[in-house]
């Protein structure tokens, strides 16, 4: 992109430069750098007790787990409603998809109240049926995900309708007058088309899944090897003053969000330069 | 940033007046919507219902409590504060991002985002280490109110970035030389042509913030000490009413919080909308 200079770099430009400079390491890379080198101060040993504890390795699994599921489904009902909102009329369409936005905005506690009082098992609203018949909601597995899968919902759809909108329904229509069916159409036409989107809305929902707090902490009860997810006991180390294995915790689960924003910034990168 | 459905002009054929599904789609639809409405919708209303049961005397009592006023009212500041300071930091900082050219910015692209995909507790914690006890800096914010600003700056960070930065690099820079052959200022440019342009994106993103730091509750567990009257949010006050077993109480904050994130989408939502209209 070839930019043209009408103002000459004057010190406005580098005083912006060095304030943005400051206050992004001020707020974000010092702090962030700093779990580093206190999870690595006395080499590797924090990280490893951690990796032995069994409770840990059943935190860690059961994070693994809950963020899996949450951002398969939410990938499966993310592109379906993103093709139902972009390529169908429908009444309520447009509060729907001003409703989609919500989860965004709701505080995560706010969702494990909303989740315990209907799926509760002593007095929600569907609780006590669902118990009767031996499935248990809140305090356990199904609990957590769905409180993870709560908190990242929008995340896919935000990254595909764009896409979609952008891309029109030609190369579609031309597919089925040539006589392939919907489903042909979608697997050979539409999902390739917006790929890139749905890998950029995956990868944000992983991240976003795998470090969810308040939500999970309300739902799940934290019973410790069964229900303690990765980032309930960073909490848990850090009160009871196992501050390397609270470090050695957020250590893993930072390593992963910064991961899956370099994915996302290097894919990105280069699809603009194509 | 918020998702927002072009309307696309229906093909005159084979179209009801209000529906155009077939009948994969309109399964779709079906299925969608009933795990939106399981894993969302009834269980927002279920907040509001258990709210409304102690009618209007019960709610008040609940979110006129002293302890929940004070958290309220700190919140609210601090929401504010914070929503304001990003309006500034946030548009310079796209401003630096799409117009200035110097290495290692895109160092800077990814450090925004970083707070977006960190685990709030994690935040906390990395907060709590460069500002806390024995912090590099000799500033000790921990327990103290100030610990919620610092907080919510963080979690915050993004939102104005990313809504601004995108308006910013489809802005035509011809007029701001048009403005600057005809003698404008530098700042009279910025405030008579770039700002106007810019105003509905940091609207919408000092909108998503706000909402955001209402709500925020991970990144202050281990920041704020959570001391009432003095660094409690609104957001530990629903916890420790659903702690207490007080459903009631809970439900009726919650409800109060849950009010302000719709009055947020909705003026969000005319924003764009408004925009959309302009463009």
């Amino acid at each position: 992109m070839a930019e043209r200079h009408r103002y000459p770099k004057g010190p406005t430009t580098y005083v912006l430069r060095a304030l943005v400079v400051a206050y992004l390491a001020l707020l974000v890379a010092w702090p962030v750098a700093l779990v580093v080198t206190n999870t690595f101060e006395h080499g590797d040993e924090a990280l490893r007790t951690i990796l032995e504890d069994p409770d840990m390795q059943a935190a860690l699994r059961l994070t693994a787990v809950a963020a899996v599921v949450a951002t398969a489904i939410n990938t499966v009902f993310g592109v379906s409603v993103s093709l139902l909102l972009v390529r169908n009329q429908f009444p309520g369409k447009r509060a729907l998809s001003a409703l989609l936005d919500l989860p965004l905005s709701v505080s995560p506690i706010v969702v494990g109240l909303a989740l315990v009082l209907v799926y509760g098992g002593r007095n929600g609203w569907f609780g006590p049926s669902l118990e009767e018949s031996g499935f248990q909601v809140i305090f356990s597995t199904p609990g957590i995900i769905m409180a993870t899968a709560f908190v990242s919902l929008p995340l896919v759809i935000r990254e595909v309708v764009p896409v979609l909108q952008e891309l029109g329904t030609e190369q579609e229509q031309a597919a089925q007058s040539l006589g392939a069916s919907g489903w042909q159409t979608f697997w050979r036409i539409t999902l390739p088309s917006i790929k890139w989107a749905v890998i950029y809305g995956v990868v944000l929902t992983l991240a976003r899944s795998l470090g969810e707090f308040g939500a999970v902490k309300v739902v799940s009860g934290n019973i410790l090897g069964e229900t303690r997810t990765a980032t309930l006991a960073v909490e848990e180390k850090y009160l009871n003053f196992d501050q390397e294995g609270a470090y050695a915790i957020a250590f893993l689960l930072a390593s992963v969000s910064v991961l899956a924003i370099l994915v996302v910034f290097v894919l990105r990168s280069r699809e603009a330069r194509r | 940033m918020s998702v927002q459905i072009e309307e696309v002009r229906p093909a005159p054929t084979r179209r009801t007046p209000t529906h155009d599904l077939t009948r994969t789609s309109g399964i779709g639809l079906g299925v969608t919507m009933t795990w939106f409405s399981l894993l969302v919708l009834i269980p927002l209303a279920a907040v509001v219902t258990t709210a409304a049961a102690g009618g209007w005397g019960g709610f008040w009592r609940a979110v006129s409590n002293d302890q929940t006023a004070a958290a309220i009212r700190l919140t609210v500041t601090a929401a504010f504060g914070v929503t304001a300071v990003n309006v500034v930091i946030g548009t310079v900082i796209a401003w630096v991002l799409v117009r200035d050219r110097f290495p290692g910015k895109g160092m800077l692209e990814l450090v925004i985002d970083i707070p977006f995909a960190l685990p709030t507790i994690v935040a906390g914690l990395v907060l709590a280490s460069l500002y806390g006890n024995d912090s590099p800096l000799g500033l000790n914010l921990v327990n103290s109110g100030w610990s919620v600003y610092l907080a919510f700056l963080f979690v915050t960070l993004p939102f104005v970035v990313r809504t601004v930065q995108p308006v910013l690099e489809e802005l035509d820079q011809e007029i701001e030389e048009a403005a600057a052959s005809l003698g404008a200022s530098r700042f009279t440019t910025f405030r008579r042509i770039i700002l106007p342009a810019l105003t509905p994106a940091i609207a919408a993103g000092a909108a998503l913030s706000f909402a955001r730091a209402m709500g925020e509750y991970g990144s202050l567990v281990l920041l704020s000490g959570n001391l009432p009257f003095t660094s409690e949010v609104t957001s530990v006050r629903i916890l420790s009413a659903i702690e207490n077993d007080n459903r009631a109480t809970a439900a009726a904050i919650a409800t109060l919080l849950l009010l302000i994130s719709l009055l947020v989408i909705v003026v969000l939502d005319v924003i764009q909308r408004r925009v959309a209209s302009r463009g």
